[in-house]
């Protein structure tokens, strides 16, 4: 039930938001920052009470839906999602709360938007029943949609259209492959619950997986995004506002890499190995092009959205290395789910703190900043702490996830390991190279009138830091509840091989 | 003590912490306080260290936190090792590097006319400075492949954040080096701080992309990363691997030497990476004399000593890393000649010494390798404090075409420079003679080439040393203006630097050269030989040829007199004669420029990497993602959209057409299936 109230919590919030008058912002504002502070706490609450000793899912509720068709409400968490939901709710918390000063007009519709994303965000992350995740999938395209479009900057329409299309068209296909793998079903009866049709995925033949496969990828790889269907991204994050940034790149990024794990692999096992050569490569590419190309951006934005064009390489990466003989990785597995969490605090700090700059000087230009750590230390603080989380330095987050993706990466294929290591020298670079251009060398008079962070913005900059130090020190605290999980994708793939192979 | 060891980490931090969230507010007299004092302590902690490992005979002991990452047979813990090795780089770190807290306290206050000016950001600089500290006691206390690369990795970042510590400042533009009548050779500006940071924090990047896969290949190899389980794995078969690389083979255990080095030549600054070194000086010089000389630099020598195991089933990139060392001695030494900037002088003469460091534990010296780590530490950090003395007395100017006669304004720091100076040039009985000549030593009985290519280098270093020592302090004073200004500093900078200077001399006796004095009669003990013991490995049955005293006394003899002889060298030149450096300054004007010019190494490395690397990023920003991927995705937007007119006109209204489109559609579906032989299950 638990994982109801998370998935409702938002909705009513959004449909109560309806009620309150229109013109009392602050009340909107406490009231929708006070929905998602509930829905961080349901999440907590989850977290202590996770079994990290039983493997499979937890909190499952299964209620016939559509009876006839075998259509089920199938949810459940296991370690693969759950820290991935505390992830949405606090950044839900603080996309809402960093939106309180940035957000002017129709606060009312803005607020209800953000809720209906955080649900959306939300049921993609607890379904198990494949038609109930792609309602989900779809639906959280909406709101951001709309967030971009209307509350953007100055070509959101582009950007909006853009989001749209990239992500429906690879949504298609997706459909279509849905259904005729509804069809297989159990082998008599057609349904399109989870853990049957993993249960059942020998019944379909390799090279049909490897069709189905690759259209599911495909809705997928927009949404990651992976090189080349990275284009909208950019677009998106330059036109985005802040809070929309923060989700964006935060969560719905993630929705992308966790489909993967969650369906693509665990349905079409015997199609990973074909597949894989081509993820693998175009995650290197990912990583190397996303570094060089974030180097050369005038945008703040744009290159914070470059970096998560290489960062989630590194993610796509981890999932899928794996060595000749098909076998995965179970390292670069579960540091590629820790860094899918990793990347939502670092560059969502990274994009609230772009944000903090942009509504005290309404512009994400370089040129426009320069020398400002003297006027507004704490920020200059803030944002080099955000730059080492990002750049994976050891005792933040982020290096966590890197150095255990690569080396797992080495261990099953050491030249894309090698190509994937020399990232973290252009992410040195580019990363620097912003902290440089904002913060450091002679003060730029533009910025006379800039003030350092009030206490609301250093307390969700807090919020953001601790954690990144947390798992930087203690990563065994997420590792040891994502491992089991990761185990369990990784064998079906290892014992699919095994019977490709007689 | 050895139990508490995480306390020599955990002090530094939390002064770190203290000093860079409060200390703003509690004013810079307690930051002063605070920041000297953590280090102190861990300092203490660290002697207790010492001698409880002593006690145990230099038995290592282990000190588990908790476990780090542990995924599938990955297990890494958080444990840290306390062995004579460890303890040996805890001391030097926390030793010289409280003194350079206390100089730091005055040197980063600025007196005027009896008030005192704290520097803006005072707090920050003492937090960094710890917190640097404490990375660098994580880089030699952790007991694994990846505590070092943690503390390998966060020593980088502190670097960084100081030598970019004043951040607003611009390039500093450099005035033309003049040569006899009139001509001169242009100098390159200085990068501005905030570029020198992020050039030193890149280059270094590219050596950890080495040592990063050095460290994956570890893993993969050998399933672990912890040094006992580690080293005594390879250590039973350290003899097949020794000959097969003898024979020509590039075993595994060779790679992971050669990807491990590359890291060192990052973080060490030996030749291809050391371009960041110079660059460095941009930082306040206690940070020079700390991290850019006494302690982070010395990192590569004590990580190849640390895996003396692996090294020594390597002879071929051992050999390597001796070629490496010997040629980037020699090489940054040619530099260090004609350097006018006085911290670039001893910034290339740290990369000389470092590449003698590498020269040593390439052939296998590695005591003599952590010797001169430790003597070196001594006197360059003296040299620095004492550099940056001077530079505190003129108003930061650190051009020594500007000084001269400064010995008498500032009789401390010209006399704790002229000891410091002593060791650093080899003098006769100086620490640093005792440590050089050991390497050197070392070196003939592996070849006498390197050897050659050592004593050559140690001339030089004599030479350059003592052109900077004269320029500076003897003679006249070459602008009035400046030399009036000039004064002595207080007891916070002139304290460290004697105790430096006197470590510079007399810390020799660590490791005299015990079989020499043997044969002559004298028994005196070998201590750091004696006390490093345990943790060397034997690898190869030694065929102990020492060479014979006569050997032994000519090399002591050839090193000190060389290094007596160019000091008189640049007496002559520099006090005497002083029309003679112009003129082969003008004779040999290209080689002098070439000089002068740092080879041009920078301008070659802006050419062949940087300058393609942003045109490929501009190409692909603009020609990949706007122009080729978004073309296709717009126009087939816009083609669709185009498509959605068109068959629009379909959409007539006229319900027959309707009827008959769908007529043909289901007639074609059901033809296609009927030609198929199959219809698809949920038509039954």
């Amino acid at each position: 039930m638990i994982l109801t109230f998370l998935l409702v919590v938002p909705i009513i919030g959004a449909i109560s938001l309806i009620f309150l008058p229109r013109e009392n912002k602050q009340l909107i504002n406490w009231f929708a920052f006070a929905v998602t502070v509930v829905n961080v706490v349901i999440s907590l609450h989850l977290y202590l009470l996770y079994d990290v000793s039983s493997e499979g899912y937890q909190f499952t509720l299964k209620i016939a839906w559509i009876p006839s068709l075998n259509v089920y409400y199938h949810i459940g968490i296991d370690g693969l999602s759950v820290f991935l939901i505390l992830l949405t709710t606090f950044l839900s918390a603080i996309a809402v709360i960093s939106s309180w000063t940035a957000i002017d007009e129709q606060v009312k519709e803005y607020m209800a938007l953000m809720l209906l994303l955080e649900t959306a965000v939300i049921g993609v992350f607890i379904s198990l029943d494949l038609f109930l995740f792609y309602l989900f999938w779809e639906a959280s395209l909406i709101p951001m949609a709309l967030l971009i479009g209307r509350w953007g900057g100055k070509d959101r329409i582009y950007a909006s259209i853009k989001f749209i299309l990239y992500t429906m068209s690879g949504s298609a296909l997706m459909l279509v492959a849905a259904i005729v793998v509804y069809n297989f079903g159990d082998g008599v009866n057609p349904t399109s619950d989870l853990p049957t049709l993993v249960a059942h995925s020998h019944l379909i033949s390799e090279d049909m997986q490897k069709l189905l496969f690759f259209a599911f990828i495909l809705a997928f790889s927009v949404k990651v995004p992976l090189f080349p269907l990275h284009t909208w991204l950019p677009a998106a994050h330059v036109q985005a506002p802040t809070a929309g940034s923060i989700i964006l790149a935060g969560v719905l990024l993630k929705l992308g890499t966790y489909s993967m794990m969650r369906f693509a692999i665990p349905l079409f096992p015997k199609a990973v190995a074909f597949w894989s050569p081509l993820l693998v490569t175009l995650a290197v590419i990912g990583i190397l092009y996303g570094a060089l190309v974030a180097l050369v951006q005038d945008d703040v934005k744009k290159l914070v959205a470059y970096s998560s064009v290489a960062h989630m390489g590194f993610v796509v990466l981890g999932i899928f290395v794996m060595d000749q003989n098909g076998m995965m990785s179970r390292q670069a597995m579960s540091a590629a789910v820790l860094q899918m969490v990793n990347h939502g605090l670092s560059t969502g700090m990274l994009f609230f703190l772009v944000g903090v700059l942009y509504e005290r000087r309404h512009t994400r230009e370089f040129s426009q900043y320069g020398g400002i750590w003297v006027k507004v230390p704490v920020f200059g603080s803030f944002f080099i702490l955000a730059a080492f989380s990002s750049v994976g330095l050891p005792g933040l987050n982020g290096f966590v996830g890197e150095f255990l993706i690569l080396m797992g990466t080495f261990s099953r294929n050491p030249v894309a390991a090698l190509f994937a290591t020399f990232g973290i020298v252009l992410a040195a670079w580019y990363i620097l190279t912003a902290v440089r251009k904002i913060l450091f060398g002679p003060f730029n008079p533009a910025n006379n009138n800039l003030t350092d962070m009030n206490p609301r913005e250093i307390g969700i900059s807090l919020a953001f830091i601790i954690p990144c130090f947390f798992i930087g020190f203690f990563p065994n605290t997420l590792l040891k509840i994502i491992n089991p999980s990761t185990e369990s994708i990784a064998s079906l793939v290892d014992t699919a091989i095994l019977i490709v192979s007689k | 003590m050895t139990n508490l060891i995480w306390l020599v980490i955990a002090l530094p931090l939390a002064g770190a912490l203290f000093n860079g969230i409060f200390g703003r507010r509690v004013g810079y007299q307690v930051v002063a306080k605070v920041a000297p004092t953590t280090v102190f302590l861990a300092f203490l902690v660290g002697l207790g260290g010492a001698f409880e490992t002593y006690a145990r005979h230099g038995e290592a002991q282990l000190v588990t936190l908790w476990t780090w990452a542990e995924i599938g047979e990955l297990n890494i813990p958080i444990s840290f090792l306390v062995d004579p090795l460890s303890m040996t780089m805890v001391l030097v770190v926390t030793g010289v590097g409280f003194l350079i807290h206390i100089y730091a306290t005055d040197y980063m206050v600025h007196h005027h006319h009896g008030e005192v000016h704290p520097d803006r950001d005072f707090a920050r600089f003492f937090a960094f400075l710890n917190l640097f500290i404490a990375s660098m006691l994580v880089l030699v206390l952790g007991d694994n492949y990846l505590m070092m690369f943690i503390g390998w990795e966060l020593v980088g970042a502190c670097s960084y954040l100081l030598i970019g510590f004043w951040h607003d400042r611009p390039d500093d533009p450099q005035a033309a080096i003049e040569v006899e009548g009139g001509e001169s050779v242009e100098v390159a500006p200085l990068l501005s701080p905030a570029a020198s940071g992020m050039k030193a924090f890149v280059v270094n990047r590219i050596g950890d992309v080495g040592f990063a896969l050095g460290v994956f290949l570890i893993w993969t190899t050998f399933g672990t990363l912890q040094f006992d389980q580690l080293f005594s794995r390879i250590a039973s078969s350290a003899e097949m691997y020794r000959e097969s690389a003898l024979h020509g083979d590039f075993t595994v255990i060779s790679a992971i030497a050669l990807l491990l080095f590359i890291g060192a030549m990052g973080k060490s600054a030996q030749f291809l990476l050391y371009v960041w070194l110079p660059d460095a000086m941009a930082g306040p010089t206690p940070v020079s004399a700390l991290i850019h000389a006494a302690t982070m630099v010395t990192a590569g020598v004590y990580m190849i000593v640390r895996s003396n195991v692996i090294y020594a089933s390597a002879p071929n990139v051992s050999f390597f890393v001796a070629v490496v060392g010997a040629f980037t001695s020699f090489f940054a030494a040619t530099i260090a000649l004609v350097q006018v900037d006085l911290k670039r002088v001893l910034a290339y003469s740290t990369v000389s010494q470092l590449g003698y460091m590498f020269m040593a534990v390439g052939v296998g010296a590695y005591t003599a390798g952590i010797f001169h780590l430790v003597t070196h530490a001594f006197f360059k950090a003296c040299l620095f404090l004492a550099a940056g003395s001077v530079m505190h007395a003129l108003g930061d100017v650190i051009d020594i075409r500007r000084m001269g006669g400064l010995r008498k304004k500032m009789p401390h720091t010209a006399m704790t420079f002229y000891l410091g100076g002593l060791a650093l040039a080899g003098f006769p009985l100086t620490a640093g003679f005792f440590s050089k000549d050991e390497i050197l030593a070392k070196a003939f009985e592996y070849s006498p080439l390197l050897w050659g290519i050592g004593i050559v280098t140690a001339g030089m270093t004599a030479f350059y040393t003592f052109r900077a020592i004269f320029l500076a302090f003897e003679g006249e004073p070459r602008d009035q203006e400046l030399y009036d200004h000039a004064h002595e500093n207080r007891l916070a900078v002139t304290g460290p630097l004697w105790i430096l200077a006197v470590l510079a001399i007399f810390g020799g006796l660590l490791g005299l050269p015990a079989p020499v004095l043997h044969e002559l009669g004298i028994d005196v003990p070998h201590v750091m030989e004696n006390w490093l013991h345990p943790i060397i490995q034997e690898v190869g049955h030694h065929e102990e040829h020492h060479p014979s005293l006569t050997t032994e006394l000519i090399l002591l003899a050839s090193s000190g007199g060389l290094a007596v002889i160019s000091i008189l060298v640049a007496y002559y030149f520099y006090m005497i004669n002083r029309s003679i450096p112009q003129t082969l300054a003008r004779s040999t004007r290209p080689l002098f420029a070439l000089l002068v010019n740092k080879y041009y190494i920078d301008e070659l490395y802006n050419t062949v990497f940087v300058e393609p690397a942003l045109t490929l990023s501009n190409t692909m920003s603009r020609g990949i993602d706007q122009t080729l991927i978004d073309g296709i995705v717009d126009g087939s937007a816009y083609g669709i959209a185009e498509l959605g007119k068109y068959l629009s006109q379909l959409q007539s209204g006229f319900i027959s057409r309707y009827a008959l489109a769908t007529f043909i559609g289901v007639l074609f579906l059901v033809g296609y299936f009927f030609l198929l032989g199959q219809f698809p299950n949920w038509i039954n």
